[in-house]
């Protein structure tokens, strides 16, 4: 099987703050991870690969400071690595992010499944996967938290809802997007941590897919952000006084006051 | 494009921290922009002498005429074996407003199978015009057959909005949808308002620490998820009249996908991203058994149970419960958090409810930081007392 997995640097976004006075970002020493959703997402990929074989290949659209995503994608037993990376694509939003993967996955050419993870935790969009297998003509399945079943034109998945789980099957070439129920990611190997330092990552610009300029970047995308500004901090904080047994009986007449009770 | 005018430029450095991908240097003293800029316009505010300035090139004309065909606001009614999913009535309130506003009419779509008769459900709660898609073939949610039916008919009808629930359902097949028609999708919004004709989308981002107003200002329709609970549901007009248009349901949309059963988690009673009132447990629990006080307080409360995620990795409850960056975002009307240290993590997926309880045995734990009520105790001499309390002015 021919696996490929999407995978996203992005802030530490329980780290990036605003500061109210400015309506700025605070983003002091915030480091890069590689989305925490993508990393069950390379876990599951080399899992199908160790099972039924075949190939791994992590791809991230970002800038040239991706490259360290794609490093620790490696570190961990992905067989290659390619960015996805010209200024072209700065400001992407997720429709013209789907666009741009889709063109890199069509020149990859062959695959029969690809892992997203069900969400990027700076936007928490999860849209980018769906997008994109609506871009390659694929079918695909959200929020995959077990592959049941997998071999050669036959997949079968578990997908998370509110209240249980779909069995959903399908057949390759498909897209999954993975939840953290999926699995336990394994930690880097040392051996391929250090190797992964002198990789050579091959970098995909613009000239190397066959795409139509006007549906990149700030151009492609349809949505813009008009401006931010920090959450509304909700209610006061209320002191509950006296001795445990107080402070309960104060809770339970407060929270009935305010008609919770 | 975002460019910095050097001979403005003081080279002060306030804009360095105020970009959130670490895009912003200093290049012979003056600020300077890296290719990591993602163009997020952060920083155009945080320039004390408007030195960072964003060129308009690579902007798309906003006056594009085809925009005015496209009128009228729309709510996906999203129903589960055949039950309609209060979101969706939620958003016939929010949408009504907005139609309102617009002079326009509201419409509601409805898939699935034998469902017609909820029509009159979407009609008295504020829906002018119900369009419905009635086939067995759609009983079970695909986003084959759901998406293929709600494009097909936004092309043929043309509107202006389209507001979902952002519910498993909605964010799977609706970003499908925006794709197809090659316009904007703002995923799990917490407000709208209109400027003009333009919707603006209020959104969350970077798990809660910010938010953000998102346009889509030269496409249409302009498309939104909206989280469940976040509009109030109006009071239904009974006998209100409304038109009820069947949606013809062509034989050969292509189904990739097959559902062979749904299988319910037995563990709750109430999802999480629905609740009222959410009861959450942590490692401080001490193990699975101390669970089941959660439960008596739930009961109580009539509320749903969440978790910590060293509770889930413990074994103690299951993942669809966790709470946080990798779990769920919630915001219900009252969360109480026992033994939970209130990690960043955690914080980010439950901060914006309305009122916390945080009951922990340590004075200096984070979760205090954002808790409206703070009990310093034992969690499980607490849960019991608050059980007794709650049963007594109950009564
Ligand atoms: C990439 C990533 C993603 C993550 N995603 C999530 C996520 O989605 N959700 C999430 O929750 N976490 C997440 N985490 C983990 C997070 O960082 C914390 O480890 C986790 O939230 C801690 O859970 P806890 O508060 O239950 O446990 P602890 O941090 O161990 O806290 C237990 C608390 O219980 C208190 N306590 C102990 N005994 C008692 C008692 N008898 N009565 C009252 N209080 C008591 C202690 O004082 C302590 O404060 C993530 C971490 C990473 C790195
Ligand atoms: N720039 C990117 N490069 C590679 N994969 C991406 C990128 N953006 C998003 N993805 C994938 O899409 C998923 C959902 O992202 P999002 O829609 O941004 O929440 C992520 O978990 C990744 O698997």
């Amino acid at each position: 099987m021919n696996i490929i997995v999407c995978i996203k640097q992005v802030p530490d976004t329980s780290e990036v703050r605003i500061n109210p006075e400015t309506n700025t970002l605070i983003r002091e020493g915030v480091p890069s991870i590689v989305n925490p959703f993508d990393m069950y997402a390379i876990e599951e990929g080399l899992r199908i690969k160790e099972m039924i074989g075949g190939k791994v290949t992590a791809i991230s659209m970002g800038p040239p400071q991706a490259l360290e995503a794609l490093k620790e994608a490696f570190s961990l037993g992905v067989d290659e690595v390619i960015l996805i990376s010209d200024r072209a694509f700065a400001g992407s939003d997720t429709l013209a992010t789907s666009y741009t993967l889709s063109k890199a996955i069509e020149k990859i050419g062959l695959f029969d499944i690809i892992l997203c993870g069900k969400q990027a935790i700076d936007g928490d969009t999860a849209q980018v996967g769906p997008e994109l297998a609506e871009h390659l003509g694929i079918p695909f399945v959200t929020s995959v938290k077990k592959i049941d079943e997998i071999r050669e034109g036959y997949l079968r998945v578990h997908r998370m809802m509110e209240d249980g789980y779909d069995v959903i099957e399908t057949r390759p070439p498909a897209l999954l997007t993975v939840v953290k129920e999926i699995n336990e990611p394994r930690p880097p190997s040392l051996k391929r941590k250090i190797q992964a330092k002198n990789l050579q990552v091959p970098v995909w610009r613009k000239e190397d897919l066959d795409v139509d300029e006007k549906r990149l970047g700030l151009k492609g995308s349809p949505t813009q952000v008009l401006r931010i500004f920090p959450p509304e901090i909700k209610g006061e904080r209320k002191i509950l006084e006296g001795n445990l047994e107080e402070q309960i009986y104060k809770l339970v007449s407060e929270l009935k006051g305010l008609g919770i009770l | 494009m975002i460019r910095i005018k050097r001979e403005i430029c003081t080279g002060c450095e306030i804009c360095i921290s105020s970009c959130p991908y670490g895009a912003i240097e200093m290049v012979e003293d003056r600020a300077f922009i890296t290719e990591m800029c993602n163009l997020c316009r952060a920083c155009l505010s945080a320039c004390p002498v408007g030195a960072i300035i964003e060129t308009e090139e690579s902007r798309l004309p906003t006056t594009d005429s085809r925009l005015m065909d496209f009128s009228g606001v729309w709510v996906f009614a999203e129903q589960r074996r055949g039950k309609l999913h209060d979101v969706s009535l939620e958003l016939l309130g929010e949408g009504r407003r907005l139609a309102n506003i617009l002079s326009t009419e509201l419409s509601a779509v409805l898939i699935g199978s034998n469902i017609e008769k909820e029509a009159k459900t979407l009609i008295a709660y504020g829906a002018d015009k119900v369009f419905v898609a009635d086939d067995p073939s759609l009983s079970d949610f695909h986003d084959d057959s759901y998406g293929h039916i709600l494009a097909g008919l936004i092309e043929k009808e043309k509107p202006e909005i389209i507001l979902s629930g952002a519910t498993s359902i909605g964010r799977s097949f609706i970003p499908k949808v925006a794709a197809r028609l090659r316009t904007g999708l703002t995923a799990d919004c917490t407000r709208l308002g209109l400027d003009g004709k333009i919707l603006h989308q209020i959104r969350p981002a970077f798990g809660g620490n910010i938010m953000a107003v998102v346009i889509c200002p030269n496409r249409r329709p302009q498309i939104a998820t909206v989280r469940p609970r976040v509009f109030k549901k109006p009071i239904p007009e009974k006998g209100r009249k409304g038109k009820v248009i069947k949606v013809h349901v062509p034989e050969d949309i292509s189904l990739r996908t097959k559902t062979l059963e749904f299988v319910k988690d037995l563990t709750s009673t109430v999802n999480i991203s629905e609740a009222d009132v959410i009861i959450a447990g942590g490692r401080g629990l001490g193990d699975a058994k101390n669970f089941r006080l959660l439960e008596e307080l739930a009961e109580a409360l009539g509320g749903a149970i969440g978790a910590s995620r060293a509770a889930v990795d413990a074994g103690w409850i299951s993942y669809p419960h966790q709470i946080g960056q990798t779990g769920m975002t919630v915001s219900p009307r009252l969360y109480i958090a026992c033994g939970i240290s209130g990690a960043v993590q955690h914080l980010v997926g439950m901060q914006s409810s309305d009122i916390i309880v945080a009951i922990n045995k340590d004075p200096d734990a984070p979760i205090f930081k954002v808790a409206t009520y703070s009990i310093v105790g034992d969690a499980l001499e607490v849960i019991p007392l608050l059980v007794k309390k709650i049963k007594e002015v109950r009564g």
